[in-house]
């Protein structure tokens, strides 16, 4: 077995196991609401080269994380698109106590593909004719409900349920409204922001006093309660470049 | 039994039956073609039809979407009737369901047609039968237990679709929001109690369907040779 393909290969190994950057390095799990993806993809890259810990990343809907943690799923922390699951695993005993804290404020948007559509006020929801206005299922989704409570603040709710359509969760409600199926909806900000510009068509950002804060919070599950790589993530979410980072996403403060 | 709940099972069953409908309409005539045919176009018109059993049902939403979308092929075509786009209307899911179910129709038919052979055929012409009354009064009876598989099966895969509504449905109550989607939204909501319940409904009606269909089964084929 002394061939010289034999010999690299042992070399290869010895590296990735005993040579990586730093000496502390691990690797953590990280469970992240869809709505976030994109600025956690970009925060992971950041962390993984000012650390030298890995971080493997799954996407979903927190309430499907919710009931796989809850039967022994293999993460160490849950960045949630609510203040809610995280404060029940918690109280569940299945996340470490008082590692909770908002890593982002959502932000929701009226907003049409189409560049005339939505005008700077919202009016279009008394005055436009459209077929379909499409919205987070607010049972399951906190932009959803955000934008339940935006219709119910200007006596809209019963008017216009019959036009409206509901997304499993923000991903799919921008993609209902990008593919002009429906000709406008409630989506995040950050999905429609590009450097500080609504990136295409026409938008009405919704004033905060209009729907409750959706804060997006962050926990330390059990599992990752010994992993020094997933607390040093939580911290790292905390610092003052990466929040002006996720400022930067279309997130609040 | 919530509303909700029985509701959506009425939808389900409703779409179900109309979808197994027309696809016996429609899949028939297409199943005979590929079973009778020599061009060469059969091995594409197959492939087409076998297309679902083999995509993820988030591929054929997403192509559903964006198809039958203001600016695709077929929402202009719906359109163009006044009939507005079809993605959140009960039209829709009929729509994407014939496609999504097509193979399971067409093929247990096609097989039948295939396994009866020429010969009866043949035999139905020396006796001056027309080619519409060969097809109606020998290849039908004869083609009987193809049929009932394809009916039955096209029903229970099209009560278990989930993928394809989803993408497609916007989740409206009474209109699009079928069993499965009702089950996931239980799920996701932290609902476990209300997912059980239509979650073991579901079970226990996917077992005697296939129980049903194991059981009729032996004895038509040896009935059939």
């Amino acid at each position: 077995m002394s061939t010289p393909i034999a010999r690299i290969i042992g070399a290869v190994l010895l590296v990735t196991v005993f040579g990586s950057p730093s000496s502390q390095a691990g690797t953590v799990s990280a469970a992240v609401a869809a709505n976030f993806a994109a600025p956690m993809k970009a925060i992971a890259a950041r962390f993984e080269h000012d650390t030298g810990h890995r971080v493997r990343l799954s996407f979903g809907a927190s309430g499907r994380f919710f009931a796989q943690i809850r039967h022994g799923a293999p993460f160490d922390v849950l960045l949630s698109a609510d203040d809610e699951k995280p404060a029940r695993l918690e109280a569940a005993g299945l996340a470490v106590p008082g590692s909770r804290f908002t890593y982002a404020l959502g932000a929701i948007v009226l907003w049409s593909a189409r560049p005339d559509l939505v005008d700077a006020q919202g009016r279009v929801l008394e005055t436009g004719t459209f077929r379909h206005l499409a919205l987070a299922n607010p049972k399951l989704a906190p932009y959803g409900e955000a934008a339940r409570s935006v219709l119910q603040k200007r006596g809209l709710w019963s008017t216009l349920r019959g036009r409206l359509v509901y997304g499993e969760n923000i991903a799919q409600t921008y993609q209902f409204v990008a593919s002009g199926n429906a000709e406008l909806g409630f989506v995040a900000l950050s999905q429609v922001l590009k450097d500080g510009q609504i990136r295409a068509g026409s938008a009405w950002r919704v004033p905060a006093e209009l729907y409750p804060p959706i804060r997006q919070q962050a926990v330390l599950l059990n599992r990752g309660a010994d992993n020094p790589a997933a607390r040093a993530l939580l911290d790292y979410l905390q610092s003052p470049a990466v929040r002006r980072l996720i400022r930067h996403y279309g997130y609040g403060p | 039994m919530s509303d909700d709940n029985l509701s959506a099972l009425l939808l389900t069953f409703k779409l179900a039956l109309i979808v197994t409908f027309l696809l016996l309409l429609l899949g028939t005539p297409i199943a005979w073609w590929l079973a009778r045919t020599r061009s060469r176009l059969k091995g594409i018109i197959g492939a087409i039809v076998a297309l679902p059993l083999v995509l993820p049902p988030s591929v054929m939403g997403f192509y559903l979407l964006l198809l039958m979308g203001p600016d695709g092929p077929i929402g202009l075509f719906t359109q163009a009737l006044g009939m507005g786009t079809l993605p959140f209307t009960f039209a829709g899911l009929v729509v994407a369901s014939v496609f999504y179910s097509l193979p399971f129709v067409v093929q247990p038919i096609q097989n039948a047609f295939e396994a009866m052979g020429d010969r009866p055929l043949e035999v139905a012409a020396t006796l001056r039968a027309g080619p519409w009354d060969r097809f109606f009064s020998v290849a039908i009876p004869l083609a009987a237990p193809g049929f009932l598989t394809g009916g039955v099966l096209g029903f229970a895969h099209t009560v278990g679709e989930f993928g394809v509504v989803l993408m497609i449905g916007g989740n409206i109550p009474g209109e699009t929001r079928v069993v499965s989607v009702q089950i996931y939204d239980y799920v996701e909501a932290l609902e476990y109690g209300d997912a059980h319940l239509l979650s073991g409904l579901m079970l226990l009606f996917s077992f005697i369907v296939l129980l049903t269909l194991y059981s009729l089964d032996p004895g038509k084929r040896r009935t059939r040779r």
